[in-house]
């Protein structure tokens, strides 16, 4: 449509028209959109803030959420063993999960990125030396991956600083288990763009190769990237909650959503069930959003499906 | 003789290395297999002409092709470029910008994702011919028109042209370096015969505006016939015959060009019966002893079995064959 | 009564910015043992009218209306099982690509020998015989032996005389064959082209022969019919087609193939391109690209018309 704006170009493009049609991809987004909002507007929206250690009172400790008797209003989920309220730490921790999710998914993603292009452009010893690094690291599950390269960094870190770093370490030794995925993928795509007539068009004219990555291949080879890393962002959140959740994870002094259902995990089976269901309902539904909306982008993405 | 040529390949040959991978050669023992593709391959281009090198898949026409504009080195020979060697021609960058090349496949040549703009205006960048935006725009707007596309048309993706388009955007981009010599590998093979007559006529134009010089390369002998002023024929990596066009198409001497204007279905001989040369293409890995035409070839003797031919000329045609120069090709 | 007669066959694709018609009303017919050439160049719809007539158009395209008559009966409303039925024993297929056609798991013996069991009473070592006289037919050497090969150990020339033998090995009345010899090298193409004549001449089959080069049309094709942007320009016998081409695209076309006997300074062009699906101008879809266009080409839409030897869809042969 030659003159059409931008705008309109986008709105009426394929993809736009495929997630407005699609109720899973519209519910999705609704869903993790209201999640993010949440989480990223906690400080100002949440009812109560649960780090303040004054505003705490055992006499609201244990209450349980609305609908069963001897609630309140004033704590929709119910509280705590320490009367934290449970909604209100529910969006504080998921501003850490998300926020270490998606931290830790961007390091994969230029880790991993940079690691396809060298490999697929370059080839020979250097490419196939680090698709075999990606292909051994691969053969462990990721959250092992994570699990050990938390532990031996914390181990190194002198002990004053690591409470400081925990969150840090979380991030690279997540991003860390995450990056082949992501070097596979692009390598796969470099193989093929590099032998393209455009790319020794440019190479006919002596553009150096490090520019042809960048220009050229780069953007050609993003596509499947982005499925990746919305897949990517959900395994990290989950990542996250079971290192947390085991104990190697952030400090309780930033708890996360996977560090709330750990806690909460005493008071299962003595009947406050809601300390730890609500932190796992939450969790559930970030996830189950983030890998839905992947889904539709890999369908929408995919030129055989229109 | 020519005086200054453009470019001058001095018996090209060209390996590549197609062994098994290095694991799997250690555990079976086998040795480095290489494939040549360029046999020993001479030709000289006078500026300003047309050079076309014909053949089949696997003869080497497409390896010449980017030994030409120096993206391989080759294993043995030289290329000269205006009676310089072209890997030190290349390496300056005022050199550089004379030669470039246009692709046969208008789909893969274009980046997807780049504005038709910035496709053009990335050689002008490239050699710093203009600097300025405006400038820059102002070039890219002029190649556009040059063939045959609008100053509208840079904002646009390549997916939103046909292939005949997308070729001129080539084209485009190909003289935006203000080359002297052109590359053409198999530019119309994609296009459609109504497409390709109007992107032979608009090559055929530029070449006298601008003086241009062409390595043509193709499978078409139709088209080369139409392009060329000299041809080489070329099969599983040699030159069989080369010489000027004219004299090659009046009078084909060596019998696989004759195989090959014999085997073109030819519109102004409707309904011929004919009998064709049977046989397959070799494989360039293991190609056969002695001259690589003789198991399809009909005059082969004892001789072609064993011995590769060495060119002999005839009226300023070289042809590599045994029965032309034994005189037994009547 | 003609093999197969196709009338107003209109073939349609709906997609989210409206219907595009694909072919609009074609009509035409293949005498039993003819050879009909259908060519024409990207878009103009000839690999789409192939696939109509043996029902494996791809979806979302339908066929919107008109009629497909094999020996007097309906073949384009007919169901699922029924048309599979038809399609191999009595209209074969060759494609482009041999790689793709051929099951690169099975032996070609074996796809040979079931094509024949499926479509006719044999037993296995009545198959197998025929089998082997088919490769031999089509010049695969060592046939006996070749048999129990693999796709893959052939070249791509001997794929295509393997495919061959396929279409032809149930005997069937009509072989639909697009862009049969596209893929291959010009000299192994002559082999093919022969040997497909050779064939068909043999055993009466006809044959749709569907390709953009004209030249293999003239070696081969008893008629022919030109394509346009989903219509048929012009139809009739090969040479008046081409020494005499009636309609201005069929002319245009001949002039812009180079020719192999001598060199001209400019190669007639044909200016601007085929109309896209969603573009189509009114009138005669050819006007604006037409050299003799005048009044009525932009108004109306020409049918067939008799223009001499030949038909043409054309205004300027409007009064006979």
């Amino acid at each position: 449509m030659p003159g059409a704006s931008s705008v309109s170009r986008a709105w009426n493009s394929d993809m736009a028209y495929s997630f407005r049609t699609s109720p899973v991809a519209l519910a999705s987004a609704a869903i993790a959109l209201i999640l993010i909002v949440a989480a990223v507007f906690a400080p100002l929206i949440a009812p109560h803030d649960p780090m303040d250690v004054a505003s705490l009172s055992l006499m609201d400790s244990f209450k349980p959420p609305v609908g069963l008797p001897d609630a309140d209003w004033s704590n929709l989920l119910g509280t705590d063993n320490q009367g934290r309220d449970v909604l209100s730490a529910i969006m504080y921790g998921m501003r850490i999960s998300l926020l270490v999710g998606f931290l830790s998914t961007l390091f994969a993603i230029v880790v991993g990125v940079g690691v396809g292009l060298l490999a697929g452009y370059a080839g020979g010893l250097v490419g196939a030396t680090l698709m075999r690094v990606a292909d051994v690291q691969l053969t462990f599950p990721s959250i092992l991956t994570a699990l050990l390269v938390d532990g031996v960094i914390t181990a190194a870190l002198p002990g004053t600083m690591r409470q400081a770093l925990q969150i840090y370490v979380i991030i690279f030794a997540i991003g860390i288990s995450l990056w082949p995925n992501f070097a596979r993928t692009v390598r796969g795509s470099t193989l093929v763009e590099r032998n393209k007539d455009y790319v020794m068009a440019a190479r006919v004219i002596g553009v150096p190769s490090w520019r042809i990555m960048l220009n050229h291949v780069l953007p050609n080879v993003i596509g499947p990237v982005m499925v990746i890393a919305t897949l990517g962002l959900g395994q990290a959140i989950i990542a996250e909650a079971t290192l947390s959740f085991l104990g190697v994870g952030l400090p309780s002094t930033q708890p996360s959503l996977g560090t709330l259902i750990r806690f909460g995990d005493d008071f299962l089976f003595s009947g406050q069930w809601w300390v730890t269901v609500f932190p796992g309902i939450a969790l559930i539904l970030m996830v189950l959003a983030i890998n839905l909306l992947g889904d539709w982008l890999r369908d929408a993405l995919n030129p055989r499906l229109r | 003789m020519v005086e200054r040529p453009t470019l001058e390949a001095i018996a090209v040959s060209h390996f590549f290395d197609v062994s098994r991978p290095f694991l799997q050669r250690v555990f079976t023992g086998e040795p480095r297999r290489r494939l040549r593709a360029v046999d020993d391959v001479s030709f000289v281009i006078a500026p300003g002409t047309t050079f076309a090198l014909v053949g089949e898949s696997g003869c080497g026409k497409s390896t010449i092709a980017r030994l030409a504009v120096g993206l391989y080195e080759p294993s043995n020979g030289d290329i000269v470029f205006e009676n310089q060697a072209l890997s030190s021609a290349r390496a300056q960058p005022a050199m550089r910008r004379r030669m470039n090349m246009i692709f046969q496949d208008p789909y893969a040549s274009l980046n997807p994702r780049w504005r038709v703009s910035d496709i053009v205006a990335e050689p002008i960048r490239a050699f710093r011919l203009a600097t300025r935006p405006n400038e820059v725009q102002g070039r890219v707007g002029s190649l556009l028109a040059s063939v045959g596309l609008t100053v509208r048309d840079g904002i646009k993706y390549p997916h939103e042209f046909s292939g005949g388009q997308r070729q001129r955007i080539s084209i485009a981009r190909a003289l935006a370096s203000e080359p002297d010599f052109l590359v053409c590998d198999e530019p119309t093979s994609a296009l459609d015969v109504s497409v390709q007559a109007q992107i032979l006529n608009l090559m055929r134009d530029l070449q006298q505006r601008l003086g241009l010089t062409y390595l043509f390369i193709s499978h078409n002998l139709a088209v080369v016939r139409h392009m060329a002023d000299r041809l080489g024929v070329m099969y599983l990596g040699r030159i069989v015959e080369q010489g000027p066009a004219e004299a090659i198409f009046r009078r084909p001497r060596h019998p696989y060009t004759r195989l090959l204007l014999d085997a073109i279905p030819d519109l102004e001989q409707v309904g011929r019966a004919r009998t064709p040369v049977g046989g397959e293409l070799p494989s360039p890995i293991a190609p056969p002893p002695g001259c690589p035409f003789h198991p399809r070839c009909p005059l082969a003797n004892e001789r072609c079995r064993m011995e590769k031919p060495a060119h002999v000329t005839a009226d300023s045609v070289q042809v590599a064959c045994h029965a032309v120069e034994e005189a037994r090709d009547g | 009564m003609p093999l197969l007669e196709v009338r107003d066959l209109t073939v349609e694709f709906p997609t989210r910015h409206g219907v595009l018609r694909a072919l609009d009303r074609i009509s035409f017919s293949i005498d039993a043992g003819e050879i009909l050439g259908v060519v024409g160049e990207s878009g103009a719809g000839k690999s789409l009218t192939g696939a109509a007539i043996v029902g494996l158009l791809e979806r979302p395209g339908h066929i919107a209306g008109g009629e497909i008559r094999l020996d007097g009966q309906r073949i384009d409303n007919l169901a699922a099982e029924p048309l599979r039925r038809i399609r191999g024993r009595r209209i074969g297929m060759i494609f482009q690509d041999p790689l793709t056609t051929l099951n690169p798991l099975y032996t070609i013996g074996r796809q040979l020998t079931e094509t024949m069991q499926t479509h006719m009473r044999l037993s296995d070592t009545e198959a197998r015989r025929k089998a082997v006289g088919w490769l031999d037919r089509v010049g695969i050497p060592a046939a006996a032996q070749r048999i129990d090969a693999y796709p893959h150990e052939f070249s791509g020339g001997q794929r295509q005389r393997v495919v061959i033998a396929l279409a032809l090995c149930a005997e069937p009345a009509l072989i639909v064959a697009d862009e049969p010899t596209t893929a291959l090298d010009v000299s192994i193409q002559a082999q093919i082209i022969t040997l497909l004549k050779d064939l068909t001449r043999d055993h009466g089959t006809a044959v749709m022969l569907i390709t953009h080069d004209m030249g293999v049309i003239a070696e081969t094709a008893d008629r022919v019919a030109v394509m346009y942007a989903g219509r048929i320009a012009e139809i009739g016998p090969v040479a008046a087609v081409i020494r005499h081409p009636a309609h201005p695209y069929s002319d245009g076309l001949m002039a812009s193939i180079p020719s192999l006997e001598h060199r001209v300074n400019r190669l007639r062009q044909i200016d601007g391109a085929m109309p896209r699906l969603d573009a189509i101008p009114s009138g005669c879809r050819f006007h604006p690209r037409c050299p003799h266009v005048f009044g009525r080409c932009r108004e109306q839409q020409p049918e067939l018309l008799d223009a001499g030897s030949t038909r043409a869809a054309c205004w300027l042969h409007a009064d006979g």
